[in-house]
């Protein structure tokens, strides 16, 4: 159990960003290997065994996913979802950081499964120093023959294009990121048709996170009845977890997964800061559910997460001490969503905007109680009915909060200001 | 023409690289903001021109995505993370700090002209290293009122760097990385 050295076992390496000293770390041996052994085919399937979920939030199975394109069009796109801003969210700007070239060997082995001639890295705006060092990753590979036409003598032909956003979280949805990457507003496409169907240019598209991509070389070098040997039967492998918040040592942490989220923040985060007890912590970034202390005894498993009624989501844990009051939480995240709704629904659109006014009435002690009630209104009203998981996302913690909560988000019913805020003021002064 | 020879090479040559010249929009409007520091009109219509799309579509896209100016900005953009994990850990001190330190608000620019800064409510992803800012799209972290200070003052006066190398050079933000 514990931490897990998959992805970072070299991180740290001088020189690591450079192809000479990834190659010497073993690097592009995936890549050989997968020309070497597999066919297309059979990599989609031992993709299929390792049983590995997608890292990005909803954690479907990756060799599933490509399995669904259709085999008689032979035109199609991968897409690796750089586009990390999920709040609390930071791991793939860590696995870009310290080892580009690991994510372009998994977008070309990928493409090699999937045949996709162009495969496209869609990296948000805010990451420009990482977008120049993909770019030059890119050009130092296709200078060594890992890009390009006949790759390594294996008669498959891959470009790879690194495509930089430029300020909207929408474009982590994956058809608002194939929209994005056409060169229009980023706002979601309806489902079906899936991307897996009809994608970007409508042809079958893939759309893989960092993280998922980053796996590739090891599933292919130790294969995937290996990989499904680590972790817990409905989550194999490991997790890169973002771990923020009052914590003594903030950080990305690889962790196997099946180990209970306690050790995680005892071990490696070092505990609560300031010797103060944990109130409540998000296990899987912005979007998903506030759990309470009790739930650090569950393991990091996809399914028992769920069942607590969160989710590991994109694998940011924000950890919360006694000081921190839910309701201001919640109003930053609802600020959040209505910052990012994209406008094309009405749920999402008009819903996180009342939904913002009321949080900002009640952190200031201004809401009435039968306000609480509209906000609930609200929420049950916006979730499950818009056109994207961005509206519905945008209920999740503030509702879970409130669950959790409830004496806190009353106290400040007519309370005239933060009463969290100013017993903390109290105590200071 | 509004955009120099370069900048008119670099959107040509995006465009020739997609499957598709419209999605050179993006990269192109990069390019034209670096070029000029925002968007004017006159640029948007020659990107469109280039592009072989009609301006109004540009300009549509222009307008969607937050880190495109279509005003004239400050020398330097200051942009601080004011989401959840920076919150916790002491962002609404480091804009105040800000607001006094620049004496203009969120959104706005110095009367030198030097900086254009604002709170922002899309998460950096620089959690591990709350608090944090960008100055010129590079990450500062772990920030304190007086960390502030200091790289205020070695940016005031400086070029805005833009475009740059970064191959062989160790990540800033380790601390953010790893604890």
């Amino acid at each position: 159990m514990a931490e897990y050295k998959l992805l970072t076992e070299h991180f740290g390496t001088e020189g690591l960003q450079t192809l000479a000293v990834y190659e010497r770390t073993g690097g592009y041996q995936g890549l050989r290997d997968a020309f070497k052994t597999f066919t297309p085919e059979a990599l989609v399937n031992e993709v299929k065994t390792s049983g590995i979920r997608g890292r990005g939030g909803a954690g479907f199975p990756t060799g599933t996913k490509w399995s669904f394109l259709p085999k008689d069009v032979q035109l199609r796109y991968l897409c690796c979802n750089a586009d990390e801003s999920e709040p609390g969210c930071f791991k793939d700007r860590y696995l870009i950081d310290e080892s580009p070239h690991q994510l372009i060997e998994g977008v070309l082995i990928a493409s090699y499964a999937i045949q996709s001639n162009v495969s496209f890295i869609y990296i948000r705006g805010e990451y420009h120093d990482q977008r120049l060092l993909l770019e030059q990753c890119v050009e130092e590979a296709r200078a060594a023959g890992y890009i390009g036409k006949n790759i390594l003598g294996s008669g498959f032909d891959c470009d790879v294009i690194v495509h930089g956003g430029a300020g909207a979280y929408i474009c982590g949805e994956e058809t608002a990121l194939i929209d994005s990457l056409e060169g229009l507003r980023g706002q979601p496409r309806l489902k079906p048709p899936f991307p897996a169907i009809k994608g970007l240019y409508g042809q079958p598209t893939v759309v893989n996170n960092v993280e998922t991509l980053c796996n590739l070389p090891p599933i292919v070098l130790r294969g995937g009845e290996w990989f499904k040997s680590l972790g817990t039967e409905s989550s194999t492998g490991t997790r890169v977890f973002c771990c923020s918040g009052h914590i003594n040592r903030p950080g990305n942490y690889e962790m196997l997964l099946g180990t209970p989220i306690a050790e995680l923040l005892d071990e490696e985060c070092g505990g609560m800061w300031k010797g103060r007890a944990l109130k409540a912590f998000q296990p899987g970034g912005g979007s998903m559910q506030v759990l309470l202390p009790e739930h650090v005894q569950l393991p990091l498993d996809m399914n028992e997460v769920q069942k607590a009624g969160s989710s590991l989501g994109a694998g940011a844990m924000v950890f919360m001490d006694t000081t921190t009051c839910l309701v201001d939480v919640s109003m930053r995240l609802v600020d959040f969503y209505e910052h990012e709704s994209c406008g094309k629904c009405v749920p999402c659109r008009e819903g996180t905007y009342f939904e913002s006014q009321l949080m900002h009435r009640l952190e200031a002690g201004l809401a009435t109680p039968t306000e609480l009630e509209t906000l609930t209104d609200i929420c049950s009203n916006m979730d499950g009915r818009c056109f994207c998981p961005l509206g519905d996302t945008a209920t999740w913690f503030v509702m879970s909060a409130y669950k959790y909560f409830r004496e806190e988000f009353e106290a400040h019913c007519g309370a005239g200001e933060c009463p969290v805020k100013a017993q903390a003021a109290s105590l200071v002064a | 023409m509004t955009l120099s020879a370069e900048t008119r090479q670099t959107i040509e040559q995006a465009r020739d690289r997609y499957p598709q010249p419209r999605s050179a929009i993006l990269p192109a409007l990069w390019a034209a903001q670096h070029e000029i520091g925002h968007l004017t009109p006159e640029a948007m219509t020659e990107v469109a021109k280039l592009l072989r799309v009609p301006p109004s579509e540009v300009e549509a896209v222009a307008t969607f995505y937050s880190m495109y100016f279509l005003k004239p900005p400050g020398r330097h953009q200051v942009i601080v993370c004011i989401n959840i994990s920076c919150a916790l850990r002491g962002a609404d001190d480091i804009v105040a700090h800000l607001e006094r330190s620049l004496g203009c608000a969120s959104g706005e620019t110095t009367t030198d002209g030097e900086f254009t800064w604002s709170s922002t409510v899309e998460c950096l992803g620089a959690c591990g290293g709350a608090p944090a800012m960008q100055v010129d799209h590079h990450f500062q972290e772990n920030l304190t009122p007086q960390r502030v200070d200091d790289i205020l003052a070695r940016t005031r006066g400086t070029g805005h760097d833009g475009e740059r190398s970064v191959l062989g050079r160790r990540p800033r933000g380790g601390a953010g990385h790893r604890g």
